[in-house]
């Protein structure tokens, strides 16, 4: 802990400059550990918050590939028209645009279709069971309405199936719940520079003496600012790293499932996906700095 | 000329506190201000370093009109200008010494060799062996002595003190006006505002030291009375 602390202050020092000026504020303890720890509680919020949206999006784009592949036809017809049927069929769906690719099932794909339903032993030639065609759809897809309409015309037994259609607005939905997981974490930064600009103002109020102090022995605005700066974008970036490690130990432990399973057990981290939430501390150390500076000038420019 | 008044007027609000006075500082000379409680000792003193803006007339520090030299010029000012206030602040979670070393420590200036010449400024001050003294653990003497080690520890061309002899004993004054004295035979521009006249007399023997004093808002020559 201390030797993050070392690190992330020499860090700091790179940055921002003379870890003097800093001494020279008093320590101010309880509300220093108050904003590491609100800066830590952010960090945990929008690793969850990245976590929500990645995987959103994962099953967005998962569920609108399997959208684009396969809608089915199925002709049923009496044995001896049913060849002529699927001939039928295969040559309207050529016509038809926003179809990639149209294939007659054989009869042992068709079994295997049904075995879940029916066991392995099933009759098929007994049965009267249905030919299928698989339909693999382009990214626009087709008008199911513009070749239901054909098919009842030319080919009455033949009936679309376009199952997968319904998952369109799942799609959608995803899509949505990614944006919203964007936007979560544009809202927690702005809480985080929020609550930082809130606590850098009051301490830079109640340091007021300090700071007449400094401007007595010629400290310069710039100078007595960067006391501030450097100690909020430390606390921040302490809290923040601290909040992501705990957040990225909680995603690892969720327990884990096949990402088929579902939504639920599919929020983790994925490749390198795992390296974005470490992109959350240094942002959060930014957004202290930017909102600190920010305070800073205003309120030495109001002091006397 | 070091500071330079011209036709400056002050008031507070309403009621004016002085008018109309113009006065020239050369370097190297050595400067009583006197008056009576509440006369405007301290606003003159302040509008000697750009602390404040006179409300009427010129306030010239190096040459430089103070109206022009916005915040950070006033800062360089004051690496020029050594202060000992009144009402000594300090800050109370620093050493003696840290707070001596303040304006080197500001302006970047920390080095170490600097760091030698704070050793060397507390023992002239007398105050080395209370180097590791916080704020709070000093005399009113050691204070006011800490005071005067701030204000020079940046060699400034010009000391202003504002009744650095205000509440300790007449033993410790006279060590104060000495080292004031000292830092006056060195070049530096010394401007104590007091109202101590002992310590007037005192200083009289020891150097050429022009007495002025504000009177019905305006500045007057003192000296004949002395
Ligand atoms: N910031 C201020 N606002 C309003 N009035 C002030 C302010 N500072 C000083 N005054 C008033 O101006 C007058 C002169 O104050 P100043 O401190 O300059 O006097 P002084 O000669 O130094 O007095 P003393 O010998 O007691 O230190 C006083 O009447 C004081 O009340
Ligand atoms: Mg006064």
């Amino acid at each position: 802990m201390t030797r993050l602390r070392n690190f992330l202050a020499a860090l700091a020092a790179l940055v921002i400059g003379d870890p003097q000026a800093d001494r020279l504020v008093p320590p101010t303890g309880f509300t220093a550990r108050l904003t590491t720890f609100a800066a830590g509680a952010m960090a945990f919020l929008a690793v969850f918050a990245l976590a929500l949206s990645l995987a959103a999006g994962r099953l967005a784009d998962r569920w609108s590939r399997d959208l684009a592949q396969a809608s089915t036809i199925r002709i049923s017809a009496p044995p001896e028209e049913r060849a002529a049927q699927t001939a039928a069929v295969l040559r309207i769906l050529e016509a038809t645009p926003g179809v990639v690719a149209a294939r007659a099932l054989p009869p042992d794909e068709a079994a295997r279709l049904l075995e879940p339903w029916f066991g392995p032993d099933l009759p098929l030639d007994t049965l009267p069971v249905p030919q299928l065609v698989e339909v693999q759809e382009a990214a626009v897809g087709f008008d199911p309405q513009g070749l239901r309409l054909r098919l009842s015309a030319e080919v009455p037994g033949a009936i679309l199936d376009d199952h997968t259609r319904w998952r369109r607005p799942l799609v959608a939905a995803a899509e949505r719940l990614r944006g919203l997981g964007l936007m979560s974490i544009g809202l927690i930064g702005a809480t985080t520079a929020a609550m930082i600009t809130l606590a850098a103002q009051a301490a830079l109020s109640a340091n007021a003496q300090v700071i007449a102090v400094l401007r007595l022995v010629g400290a310069q605005d710039r100078y007595i600012a960067q006391a501030f700066v450097r100690r909020f974008t430390l606390r921040a970036l302490t809290g923040a790293a601290v909040g992501v490690a705990l957040a990225m130990v909680a995603v690892l432990l969720l327990p884990a499932a096949q990402e088929e399973a579902g939504f639920l057990t599919g929020l983790g981290f994925q490749g390198w996906h795992w390296l974005v939430p470490l992109a959350i501390p240094p942002l959060g150390a930014l957004v202290a700095y930017l909102a600190t500076t920010a305070a800073a000038r205003r309120t030495l420019t109001e002091l006397p | 000329m070091v500071i330079e008044l011209e036709r400056v007027a002050m008031s507070y609000g309403g009621s004016e506190l002085f008018a109309d006075i113009s006065l020239k500082v050369q370097a190297g000379s050595f400067h009583f201000l006197t008056g009576p409680s509440g006369s405007g000792k301290t606003t003159f003193l302040r509008l000697c370093y750009g602390a404040l803006l006179p409300t009427a007339g010129q306030v010239r520090l190096f040459g430089q009109d103070v109206r022009d030299l916005g915040r950070d010029g006033v800062a360089h000012v004051r690496r020029r200008v050594g202060v000992v206030h009144q009402d000594v602040q300090f800050l109370d979670h620093l050493s003696l010494a840290d707070n001596v070393a303040l304006p080197l420590t500001v302006s970047g200036r920390d080095t170490p060799d600097q760091m030698d010449n704070l050793d060397e400024l507390l023992n002239w001050v007398g105050l080395r062996p209370r180097a590791a003294a916080f704020p709070a653990q000093l005399s009113g003497g050691e204070r006011q002595r800490a005071a005067l080690a701030r204000a020079v520890i940046m060699s400034p061309e010009v000391v202003l003190a504002d009744e650095p002899t205000g509440n300790i004993d007449w033993d410790m004054s006279q060590r104060l006006l000495t080292l004031l004295v000292e830092l006056n035979r060195m070049g530096t521009t010394i401007l104590v505002a007091t109202h101590d006249m002992n310590l007037i007399r005192a200083a009289k023997s020891q150097v050429q030291a022009r007495v002025l004093r504000i009177s019905g808002r305006r500045l007057q020559l003192a000296g004949a009375d002395l």
